[in-house]
């Protein structure tokens, strides 16, 4: 997705040969329903003893509360200007009235952060959300259904694929005019044919498995073996891909701001375009750039060790 | 392995028309269409049906993309409304720039990546392995322009080591006839114009080549890690070969399989354009030119563009598995 | 660096024995090839109990002999003889004791040295020739490479001499078959290629790890038979490890059967068959089906699984399966001690006697 590397479905990337063949490997993730409570206990209890985890889910969190508490914890307001020590082409810096210093219109910095954690987060969660349901729906049909709908969905994901996904948001988001809805739209759509075939892989090696085989010669009926068998247990990958999505949706959304797509109202503080604006004052105010790629950082390494460490929970090959 | 390569070309022709059609459908759903585009906001509604006219635009869609896709089949990939040039040509400039860089980018990726991967996996929890591991994860998660940013800060505005921005510096005159500005300077006699070329490549192919670094040095170290423990090794090492043979001919040979595979789709991707990097350091690839048609409404040069692109990564793709059919005999004998 | 070497050999010294108070299985008066004392592997990783999974061995090795090595997985058949040839992952796992080859102490071995005698004088072939010969290689490559390694044939003559051994194992049209990749063999030739590569260097010893367990049942009798002719026909002496004593009736001078660790009964191979005194062994012949069985007599399995199983500590480690077990059973562990005749060791609390009705 995001420029021209992360486009890579990062769940693929511990696995060898993942890539190769699709999507086959992704299937070990699915563990029989029936171990019921006993899985998730299971999951939690490995996740608690992984220290990516741990980590990852403290940045994911610290994440989370900044965003949702951001107006009692911003000292200021965001777009509050104190004009008291600004000159042109030099910026108060970090100080007691301004922890992070202030920026080219004098506006907080450090308030600026922790608000743009707010539109960081209802852009990741909208668009995995666009995303992930709607390949859901095509993972499912494909999966499901088979045959020549299973045909049409996957020739549909191939061509949306072989667009770099980056232009691909950049086309959507100039299509659908330059606002945050469109640039999650954008994003979402983008993630629609990873998830798709995601899902798709998963349920067909589900359906070969020994309990689905089990059930249908039992004469219990197809689709109510797919929906009750096969379907829930191809989801795991699909939520370690949903956690994986978040970093990624991150970083794109903040690439399309640098590119002027995205939010147009200059007051909002949004992570990509405060980084894209201080780019003008790089030589002098270097600072400026680092906070909000930082953050950007953060963020998204979060999601990427927890959703990382999730799959290593939920791999049963790595059980013992 | 010939009738493998004619097979997996035929299954790209469905894709490929169903691309065309989406990018062209694409083109005409923007606001206001081509014509619009062409014109500017502004134009009088009988200019604009005048256009329409000499475009064919009035006439069915069907009949539009038919049209379209016989010129391209005869590689005329129509005019850009914005810069009059023939797509083609503009695409023919571009692209040259568009694969210096993927390359420079993958050569960083690959030369450091692989070794890096295979010393962190055959020593793991050293310090090696510690710093690569969070190295990469660092890789993922920064934002290309931010470390394009980063880059340019510390090496060109900084230490001042290397230029900041460009295919070359402003004051070269050098000449190019094919357009990749390092080979140039080699035809032409011209080595330190080539130099030049070199070292606007490098900070640019830095920030590009992070993210395809971090993959494959996660990937091949997974897959060293996995294919020590195969008990083809242990046999190697039954053999009472020498370490590095074992390393060398056993482990890295097999481990090379996955590896191959992410270094195939990150050139493809690479290759598809890096909008981002280019933008950061000026430099004018395929990436930028593509981003700025979207911005222009260039009608032409996206649809042109988008679909050279994308039968450059569906090939790029092709040739990995072909590679991959090389150094897998599974794969070429089957 | 001298220092170190003498207080090393210091140590090695003292446990140049067989755990105190124990007999060494199979021991060799005269001279031996391999003399394994008190060998013992542990594994480690964190969060885990140790698993002691080779838990003080001992046993001698002829030339030329021919020594089965019997118990189910897990018993310790397999880790005792690759770490004695160091192919056990260097971390976490810590092996101790002696395992003298020549003179020379196998384990105490710098590693370059060690990888000269592997291969050319200790070869191994494995259990699983499809993942134990590397995928991407011809077959002809993975023979010459260990030619050119210990013999220094190179190119032409590698390619010969790799055609003769693919020849002595019985491959067919041999030539050709060097430019084949293991994939497009079957099960059988590609141990056969195994056996071949094994045999490059003509060792003096051979350590056979389950060599026919992936075959199918004609293959693999066929493949045994190969073995043990080819092992006659050079001198090379066979450690032969399996968890099926049929495999073992045919062709073993001696045979030790591990349980958890140890060797519990050691005996020449008739005297085992005839006479077996620990109730695992017996258990393990009445579990296999046999020709001279009274039509109609059920197969006896032995009750309980491999996973219950005491540590040696706390006394025999087969007593929670035992039928014949005594209170002694669960006091000090059993030693390994000779009974009468003075080859037939067994490791018991309550042994079946010697005329006694074993089965």
């Amino acid at each position: 997705m995001t420029g021209p590397g992360s486009a890579t479905d990062p769940a693929d990337v511990t696995r060898p040969g993942g890539l190769a063949g699709g999507t086959a490997a992704e299937v070990d993730l699915a563990l029989p329903a029936e171990e019921g409570g006993g899985r998730g206990r299971e999951v939690v209890r490995r996740l608690r003893r992984s220290p990516s985890a741990v980590l990852g889910l403290v940045l994911v969190g610290l994440f989370v509360l900044v965003g949702v508490f951001a107006p009692l914890l911003a000292p200021y307001s965001p777009t509050f200007v104190d004009l008291t020590d600004i000159r042109p082409g030099d910026f108060p810096g970090p100080s007691r009235e301004h922890l992070l210093g202030v920026d080219n219109l004098g506006r907080d910095v450090f308030s600026r952060i922790l608000y743009g954690a707010r539109y960081s987060l209802v852009i990741g969660v909208v668009s995995v959300l666009i995303g992930a349901s709607a390949g859901t729906v095509l993972g499912l049909l494909a999966g499901a259904f088979g045959g020549w709908v299973d045909g049409v969905v996957m020739r549909l994901v191939d061509i949306m694929l072989a667009v770099p996904s980056l232009l691909a948001a950049i086309g959507i988001a100039a299509l659908l005019g330059r606002s945050l809805t469109s640039v999650m739209i954008a994003i979402g759509v983008v993630n629609v044919p990873i998830f798709a075939r995601l899902l798709r892989g998963a349920m067909l090696s589900q359906r070969e498995s020994d309990y689905a085989l089990a059930a249908t010669s039992l004469g219990v009926k197809r689709w109510r073996v797919t929906l009750q068998h096969v379907f829930p247990n191809s989801l795991a990958p699909v939520i370690v891909q949903g956690t994986l999505a978040l970093a990624t949706a991150i970083i794109d959304a903040a690439g399309l701001a640098f590119l002027g797509l995205g939010a147009q109202d200059p007051r909002i503080p949004e992570w990509g375009r405060m980084l894209a604006d201080a780019q003008l004052y790089l030589a002098s105010e270097p600072l400026l750039a680092l906070w909000p790629g930082l953050a950007i950082m953060i963020s998204v390494l979060g999601f990427y060790l927890f959703g990382e460490a999730l799959r290593e929970a939920l791999d049963p090959k790595l059980r013992r | 392995m010939l009738r493998f390569a004619v097979r997996r070309l035929l299954l790209l022709v469905p894709i490929l028309l169903g691309l065309s059609v989406l990018v062209f459908l694409f083109v005409r759903a923007l606001p206001g269409g081509p014509e619009t585009a062409l014109l500017g906001e502004r134009a009088t509604p009988e200019r604009l049906a005048e256009v329409r006219e000499t475009y064919g635009l009035n006439r069915p869609l069907p009949q539009q993309y038919l049209t379209y896709m016989g010129n391209v089949l005869q590689g005329d990939l129509g005019v850009s409304p914005t810069t009059r040039q023939p797509v083609r040509d503009e695409i023919a400039r571009r692209f040259p720039a568009t694969i210096e860089l993927a390359t420079t980018a993958v050569v960083f990726a690959v030369g450091v990546g692989i070794p890096l991967g295979f010393v962190a996996a055959r020593r793991p929890g050293s310090w090696v392995d510690n710093a690569s591991t969070v190295g990469s994860l660092l890789g993922i998660s920064i934002p290309v322009f931010a470390l394009g940013y980063l880059l340019k800060y510390v090496f060109a505005v900084k230490l001042g080591w290397l230029p900041s921005s460009g295919r070359e510096s402003p004051t070269s005159f050098a000449d190019h006839p094919t357009g990749f500005y390092v080979l140039d300077g080699l035809l032409t006699g011209n080595p330190s114009a080539s130099w030049d070329a070199l070292k606007h490549l490098v900070l640019p192919g830095i920030a590009l080549g992070t993210i395809p670094l971090a993959f494959i040095t996660r990937i091949t170290r997974a897959a060293v890690l996995e294919v020590s423990n195969e008990d083809y090794v242990r046999t190697a090492e039954a053999k009472g070969l020498e370490r590095s043979v074992v390393s060398r001919r056993h482990v890295l040979r097999n481990a090379m399989l996955p590896v191959t595979t992410v270094i195939g789709l990150q050139t493809g991707l690479l290759l598809s354009g890096a909008v981002l990097t280019e933008s950061v350091f000026a430099f004018n690839g395929m990436g930028s030119f593509l981003a700025s048609a979207v911005f222009d409404r260039d009608y032409a040069v996206l649809q042109g563009g988008v679909l050279f692109l994308a039968v450059v990564f569906v090939l790029v793709n092709l040739l990995v598995d072909l590679a991959y059919g090389v150094i897998d005999p599974r794969v070429r004998t089957r | 660096m001298d220092e170190l070497g003498t207080a090393d050999r210091q140590e090695r010294f003292v446990s140049t024995a067989p755990a105190p108070g124990e007999a060494v299985a199979g021991e060799v008066r005269g001279d031996a090839l391999l003399r394994v004392r008190d060998l013992r592997v542990v594994f480690r990783s964190r969060g885990r109990r140790d698993v002691h999974a080779v838990d003080g061995v001992s046993y001698d090795l002829a030339p030329g002999s021919t020594t089965g090595i019997v118990g189910e997985s897990g018993s310790g058949k397999s880790v005792s003889s690759l770490a004695a040839l160091g192919l056990l992952p260097k971390r976490g796992v810590e092996v101790s004791g002696t395992v003298e080859y020549d003179g020379r102490d196998l384990l105490a071995l710098p590693d370059r040295d060690l990888r000269d005698l592997r291969g050319r004088e200790i070869a191994m072939v494995f259990q699983d020739p499809m993942s134990s010969l590397n995928p991407v290689l011809t077959v002809g490559r993975q023979i010459t490479e260990v030619l050119e390694r210990h013999e220094g044939l190179k190119g032409e003559a590698g390619r010969a001499r790799a055609v003769e051994l693919l020849e002595s194992v019985g491959i067919p049209d041999a030539r050709r078959r060097l430019r084949a990749y293991p994939h497009q063999l079957s099960g059988g030739m590609r141990q056969r290629v195994m056996i071949a590569i094994a045999l490059a260097c003509r060792p003096r010893l051979l350590i056979a790890d389950e060599p026919t367990t992936a075959l199918d049942v004609t293959i693999s009798a066929q493949i045994l038979a190969l073995l043990s002719e080819l092992v006659k026909g050079s001198g090379t002496a066979l450690v032969l490890i399996t968890h099926d004593l049929g495999v073992v009736a045919g062709m073993c001078d001696t045979v030790h059967v591990m349980y958890s660790g140890r060797i519990v009964e050691s005996a020449p191979r008739r005297e085992l068959f005839a006479r077996p005194r620990h109730p695992y062994t017996n258990g393990l012949l009445a579990s296999v089906p046999r020709l001279d069985q009274e039509r109609g007599q059920p197969l006896r399995p032995i009750p309980g699984s491999p996973s219950d199983v005491l540590p040696w500590a706390q006394g025999c480690a087969f007593a929670p399966r035992c039928t014949r077990q005594v209170p002694a059973s669960l006091g000090a562990p059993p030693a390994l001690l000779p009974l009468d005749s003075g080859d037939h060791l067994v490791r018991c609390c309550n042994p079946f006697p010697a005329d006694g009705e074993p089965r």
